[in-house]
């Protein structure tokens, strides 16, 4: 089995995130791996321990992105792959679909890759699904649990009606959630691992791809303003004191 | 400006947020819905009268289903015939795939999960939430047709005008699909947070209340869900009085107390209910900003401190096993239930 994990570096979910000029900060926080990519290196690595194989974490964007992949292999991951250019410094999801399908087809061999949901970051969620879609391979979103069956997989969709049981054929792409199982912490071993690891820098030459057209392009960044209302403390004597006082504010706003 | 409306529906309960899409739509021009699926006459006559200028049925055993192939390849091939300027989609776990899938065969893009859309002399401009909803960026696209997906919630919802009415017509589907649903299993909860006028919500303090006993031979952590459970149970209680969803922290969610498909605040769940209601819940950054479109918040909590009392209208420091099934019966009595 032969399963690629998808990574990406993003500010910490804690972070106080601001934009100013057309720049966005997060000030001191430090730079994570995106939470919901480490459910997706998670649901790799039980693959492989169930069914053997190897698992290579894949990142698509600057030398910091390097971290996150450390942070995979600290986790267990077999090997690592940056993608990284001076000319994807305006990505959108589709050019990043296509730029991670062309590395996905040149490691070869493939049988699963598995994207998290989406990134705390841009957050669009498209990029698992458009990169399915160019390399041709099945679908397989919101994905919480995996079980292989004679040359495919059937799998559990998390839904916002419940859960779907899916079948598909391999090679498939494979977003994960929450349901897969908590994110192993990183071993000690596995830390001094990363730590020395060295991870290939592969350039868009390398990949016999072209400078990627954005056709989704940002033209602003507004920070919304912070909600400062005064709030009024309900008191009374009694619970249902209280809860009459506040049903009949409540009312009042004539909200319901 | 031609603008094609996906309704979004499970088993035919359509998604509310469909309708708030075809209402922008007729806000720029015309607009066509289009159903996928089978017995969908009852959408249709809806869709006609929430004002569809025409309704397109690709009606096939093989999209009852939701497979994403199927759906993408059958959006793709309706777009060849019909040649929008505009494909609009609420956005749901389903249409954000496969609007991404139909966007690399149509060589177009995907504004995903806009909060606002206005065209400017021919261009369309948008606006959607970034960084967990910290920052929103503008944003347009260059390719044809623009394909966008609108947050539920964030757009007004047409009024049902009874007496319009119209005739369906029929596209073919492209069903093919290398997967097959195998079944499912019974949803967790009916009404979707994101949809809901009403959400109540519990955090860590649902497990805080140290009166119960929890049944013997539980271990810690067992006992600690088994709390939370007693709180939830008051929570749903008055969400259902109100009409309402669940919600949950994300402390909530990580204790394991309630499933994830609960939780509130993080990514892709900034919410815009009419009333939010948090019990027992602190307020992190993250929940704080996935309620920030919430009309009216009520914050119920035992610590004073709490940063969620910065963000509520009303506030009430005191014990949520207190509090909860008091406003419980007195929402029954003013309410009249």
């Amino acid at each position: 089995m032969k399963i690629i994990a998808c990574v990406k570096q993003v500010p910490d979910s804690e972070a106080k995130v601001s934009a100013s000029g057309g720049q966005i900060s997060w000030g001191e926080s430090p730079l994570v791996i995106n939470p919901f990519d480490e459910y997706a290196v998670e649901g790799a690595l039980l693959q492989k321990e169930a069914h053997g194989g190897t698992v290579t974490a894949l990142c698509l964007g600057p030398e910091s992105g390097k971290e996150a992949l450390k942070h995979a292999l600290a986790m267990g991951a077999d090997e690592a792959i940056l993608i990284s250019d001076s000319a994807l410094e305006r990505l959108d999801t589709q050019s990043a679909a296509r730029i991670l399908a062309a590395a996905i087809t040149r490691i070869g061999g493939v049988d699963m890759v598995m994207f998290g949901r989406q990134t705390l970051d841009d957050g669009s969620g498209l990029t698992a699904a458009q990169t399915a879609r160019v390399l041709g391979w099945p679908m397989l979103g919101f994905v919480g649990h995996i079980e292989l069956e004679g040359t495919g997989l059937q799998v559990t969709r998390v839904i916002e009606e419940g859960r779907q049981n899916v079948r598909a054929p391999l090679p498939a792409v494979l977003s994960i959630v929450q349901s897969i199982g908590e994110p192993r912490y990183p071993s000690f071993i596995g830390i001094r691992k990363a730590a020395k690891a060295t991870i290939p820098m592969w350039s868009l030459a390398d990949l016999g791809a072209s400078a990627p057209v954005a056709i989704v392009s940002r033209t602003g960044l507004i920070t919304p303003p912070t909600r400062e209302i005064k709030c009024e403390v309900i008191g009374g004597d009694s619970p249902a004191a209280i809860a009459k006082t506040l049903v009949d504010k409540i009312l009042a706003e004539k909200v319901l | 400006m031609k603008t094609l409306v996906y309704i979004d529906h499970f088993k035919t309960v359509v998604q509310p947020a469909s309708w708030e899409a075809l209402g922008v739509a007729k806000t720029l021009g015309t607009a066509a819905a289009i159903v996928f699926g089978t017995g969908l006459d009852e959408i249709c006559k809806t869709a006609f009268e929430m004002g569809a200028d025409e309704v397109l049925l690709a009606e096939d055993a093989g999209l009852v289903d939701y497979r994403a192939e199927a759906f993408a390849s059958t959006l793709v091939s309706i777009c060849a015939s019909q040649s929008p300027d505009l494909i609009l989609l609420p956005t749901t776990t389903r249409t954000r795939e496969f609007a991404a899938m139909a966007a690399i065969d149509l060589s177009t893009g995907v504004l995903v999960d806009l909060t606002s859309l206005t065209a400017e002399g021919g261009q369309l401009k948008a606006t959607r939430p970034i960084y967990e909803g910290k920052l929103e960026e503008q944003v347009v696209c260059s390719g044809k047709p623009v394909i966008a997906t609108l947050r539920g919630r964030a757009f007004p919802r047409p009024a049902r005008d009874p007496d319009r009415a119209g005739t369906p017509s029929r596209l073919p589907a492209k069903a093919e699909s290398p997967t097959s649903v195998v079944g499912y299993e019974v949803a967790e909860q009916a009404l979707n947070v994101s949809d809901a006028s009403v959400v109540v919500s519990g955090g860590r303090g649902a497990s805080n209340n140290p009166a119960l006993t929890p049944p013997s031979g539980l271990d810690e952590r067992g006992s600690e869900i088994w709390r939370a459970q007693q709180g939830f149970k008051l929570i749903g209680d008055l969400a259902a009085v109100l009409g309402g969803a669940v919600g949950a922290s994300r402390a909530a969610v990580d204790g394991g107390y309630i499933p994830y498909s609960h939780q509130v605040g993080q990514t892709g769940r900034v919410i815009a209910p009419d009333l939010y209601i948090a019990c027992g819940i602190s307020g992190a950054i993250q929940h704080i900003v996935g309620i920030r479109s919430a009309k009216l918040v009520v914050a119920i909590n035992k610590d004073a401190e709490a940063p969620i009392f910065r963000v509520a209208r009303y506030g009430v420091i005191g014990d949520l096993f207190e509090v909860v099934p008091a406003l419980s019966e007195a929402f029954k009595k003013k309410l009249g239930k």
